[in-house]
């Protein structure tokens, strides 16, 4: 009787049963790649705005503290956007002819909001309080990233689920002393840039870390309604 | 010799073969290969299968609604979350357990009776696990997210609750189905060689070729093959016990009254092969009659598959027995007042209908001519089936119509849809099924021709 098949098809009938465990992980990978790839997620991607507002110059160079422009920060679940007055409590006075800033005027002029497109939003289905993050030590720019070395605003983490969960399951690794809270520029402690925090120096975050989780009663909240009300 | 002599031959005085007289290795080969090879598409089998078509597109139309609108389209609601869609669950994976049961527990015990019956008994079993695995994911309220049950790599970093059954569910349902389906093709991988060497159209030997891996049937071969058939034998005989129990965790591991009991595991699990045997009965029964394999399922396989649903349904009895006393015995007043309510409440025509099909009627079964009388058996094994998809109803809505304040009573009616969808899952069974016998030898020809050697060994013997 003659071989209804060729003899290479023993070999493929091998590999594929390798080929196929391999083809799952390799797809399993592949996936989870793009899944978390800042092409998927928007992360470090500059998004175009109505105005190239620069936080690089406002927060960096000029030093204007986070909560001159996002006012309820402090006091709501909404950091807040500032009205154009905000702006041209500046900008009545200097720059008042730049041709950057026409649709800012105009916005004041005709007493119309600027548009801007949210770079950080979060889901619906998503409860999130600013108030309750910057009392209890979680800095601006734990969440934000280099906010004062960005010419135009990205968002810095991919906001996936995990991405909270790092914080939430193990808080003494970003948590800082309250009053850098709004500092854009803090660093954590290490040997060559000690950070005070309760009367003594600290060189390692997680010394520093478990003091203040300890000091200001941060509970790891990990309830599935502690976000999903 | 006329293969169907023996049809209405009853031996009295010693137990009938196991198969027909006059069979050879090569009438066996013909005679199996044939309904698939030679045979074609018959009028009957297109009836049949257009039939289960049909039903197969109303459970396609009732899925289509559901996935549209919602399980609201069910009559389901607090308090009676669930219902006919876990009632069919449970039911349509007991059915499977049969198939194991026939296939791996009863060759490791060398039952020799299994070899004309394992085939279509795993058959059904992969088909109504199929159909059951269906339910839990039609049940849930958003289930484009199924894939949340399985523990995967997430930018969520979710994992399933492990501390809840219905996590343990789907790995005993997805491992009952990889186990079952593996041995199934393992079983098959000579038979897939004798149809592509008896086949006459070459795309039939490719396809045929393809699925026989290229079977020669050398010693080799054959080793390879009975050790895997052990090993896997070895793998699925716990899985017979397991699966049900798990499945019966769903319930006892919640405190509603009438879930609640310990006794779940081992009565779900005798529950299952009960109903298993009486669906292995009802498609062997017309299977044997319409492709004339009186001679390989014999009187004899029937009368021993009676027998077996005799013995787990009074397993089954003697549950109902103990869950009643329990349930006084217990000075618990809601779970009395459960089986009051059972009795004499609003579903007690559900109850006494399942106490009839379950415990009074298959008590004929005692008789021996109620054994030998091929129509008898096949409505008894019928009343079977209805009766444990009737139990599982009972112990699974009916216990939720009523557990602990009165203020959350309420009542269960299915709507048209919650029956279209039991009525559809008999057209995915069947359409399967069908083209199973359409497509594959559904008697395994190779342990059928090992039993030729066996009998004829027998016979020189006595």
């Amino acid at each position: 009787m003659p071989n209804i098949f060729h003899r290479s098809t023993n070999l493929i009938a091998r590999v594929s049963i390798y080929g196929l465990v391999i083809l799952l992980a390799a797809l399993t990978y592949v996936l989870y790649a793009i899944a978390m790839s800042p092409w998927y997620t928007e992360q470090n991607v500059a998004r175009e705005q109505p105005v190239p507002f620069s936080h690089r110059h406002h927060a960096g160079e000029l030093g204007i503290d986070c909560r001159y422009c996002h006012t309820s920060v402090e006091k709501s679940s909404f950091a807040g956007l500032p009205p154009t007055q905000t702006c041209m409590s500046c900008h009545s006075q200097i720059w008042t002819n730049a041709p950057m800033l026409e649709p800012v005027r105009a916005s004041y002029r005709e007493d119309k909001s600027l548009e801007w497109t949210r770079v950080n939003a979060l889901p619906d289905f998503v409860y999130f309080d600013h108030s309750i993050h910057v009392s209890k030590g979680i800095g601006c720019t734990t969440c934000h990233g280099p906010i004062a070395d960005m010419p135009l605003t990205y968002r810095a983490g991919s906001l996936y689920m995990s991405w909270c969960l790092n914080c939430h399951r193990q808080p003494e690794k970003f948590v800082r002393p309250k009053e850098d809270v709004f500092n854009p520029f803090y660093q954590p402690p290490s040997v060559s840039n000690p950070v005070k925090f309760d009367g003594k120096w600290y060189t390692s975050q997680l010394a520093l870390g478990k003091r203040a989780v300890k000091q200001y009663h941060i509970r790891s909240l990990q309830y599935c309604d502690t976000c999903h009300r | 010799m006329d293969p169907e002599g023996s049809r209405n031959t009853v031996v009295v005085s010693e137990p009938d073969p196991l198969i027909g007289p006059g069979h050879t290795l090569e009438t066996i080969t013909e005679k199996i290969g044939s309904i698939v090879l030679t045979r074609g598409t018959t009028l009957g089998w297109v009836g049949g299968f257009v039939v289960a078509l049909i039903l197969f597109g109303i459970l396609n139309l009732a899925m289509y609604y559901l996935f549209f609108v919602g399980v609201g389209i069910w009559g389901i609601n607090i308090p009676i979350a669930w219902a006919f869609a876990i009632t069919n669950f449970v039911w349509w994976i007991g059915i499977g357990h049969a198939g194991t049961l026939i296939s791996a527990f009863l060759l490791l015990m060398h039952q020799k009776w299994r070899t004309s019956i394992n085939r279509f008994a795993e058959a059904m079993t992969i088909f109504a696990v199929a159909c059951a695995g269906m339910f839990p994911l039609l049940h849930m309220g958003r289930p484009w997210l199924f894939y949340y049950l399985l523990p995967y790599p997430n930018p969520m970093w979710l994992w399933p609750q492990f501390r809840s059954p219905l996590v343990w569910d789907v790995f005993a349902v997805s491992t009952y189905l990889t186990v079952s389906l593996l041995f199934w093709y393992v079983g098959l991988v000579p038979d897939f060689a004798s149809l592509r060497d008896r086949a006459k159209n070459r795309a039939v030997k490719i396809t045929y070729g393809f699925f026989a891996l290229g079977w020669r049937g050398s010693a080799s071969h054959w080793f390879r093959y009975e050790t895997a058939s052990m090993l896997l034998a070895g793998i699925a005989t716990p899985l017979v016990v397991s699966v049900h129990t798990v499945v019966s965790f769903d319930f006892t591991i919640a405190i509603v009254p009438g879930w609640h009991s310990t006794i779940f595991p081992p009565y779900f699990v005798a529950g299952a092969i009960y109903s298993g045997f009486a669906m292995v009965l009802t498609l062997a029964i017309p299977l044997r009659k319409f492709y004339h394999l009186e001679d390989l399922v014999t009187m004899r396989h029937l009368d021993i598959m009676a027998k077996v649903m005799l013995a787990t349904g009074m397993i089954v009895a003697y549950s109902y027995v103990v869950e009643t006393f329990m349930s006084f015995y217990s000075g618990n007043p809601f779970d009395s007042y459960m089986m009051l309510n059972r009795m004499v409440g609003p579903y007690e025509y559900v109850y006494w209908t399942l106490i009839a099909c379950n415990l009074a009627i298959p008590q004929a079964l005692w008789a021996r001519r109620v054994r030998r009388s091929v129509p008898l058996l096949f409505l008894i094994s019928l009343v079977v089936n209805i009766g444990m998809w009737l139990e599982r109803f009972v112990i699974i809505a009916v216990s939720l119509t009523r557990d602990y304040p009165p203020s959350k009573w309420d009542m269960y009616y299915p709507t048209r849809w919650d029956w279209a969808v039991l009525v559809g899952s008999f057209g995915l069974f069947f359409t399967l099924f069908y083209l199973f016998i359409r497509f594959l030898p559904m008697i395994s020809i190779t342990e059928a021709r090992a039993m030729v050697h066996e009998t004829s060994g027998a016979k020189s013997h006595s």
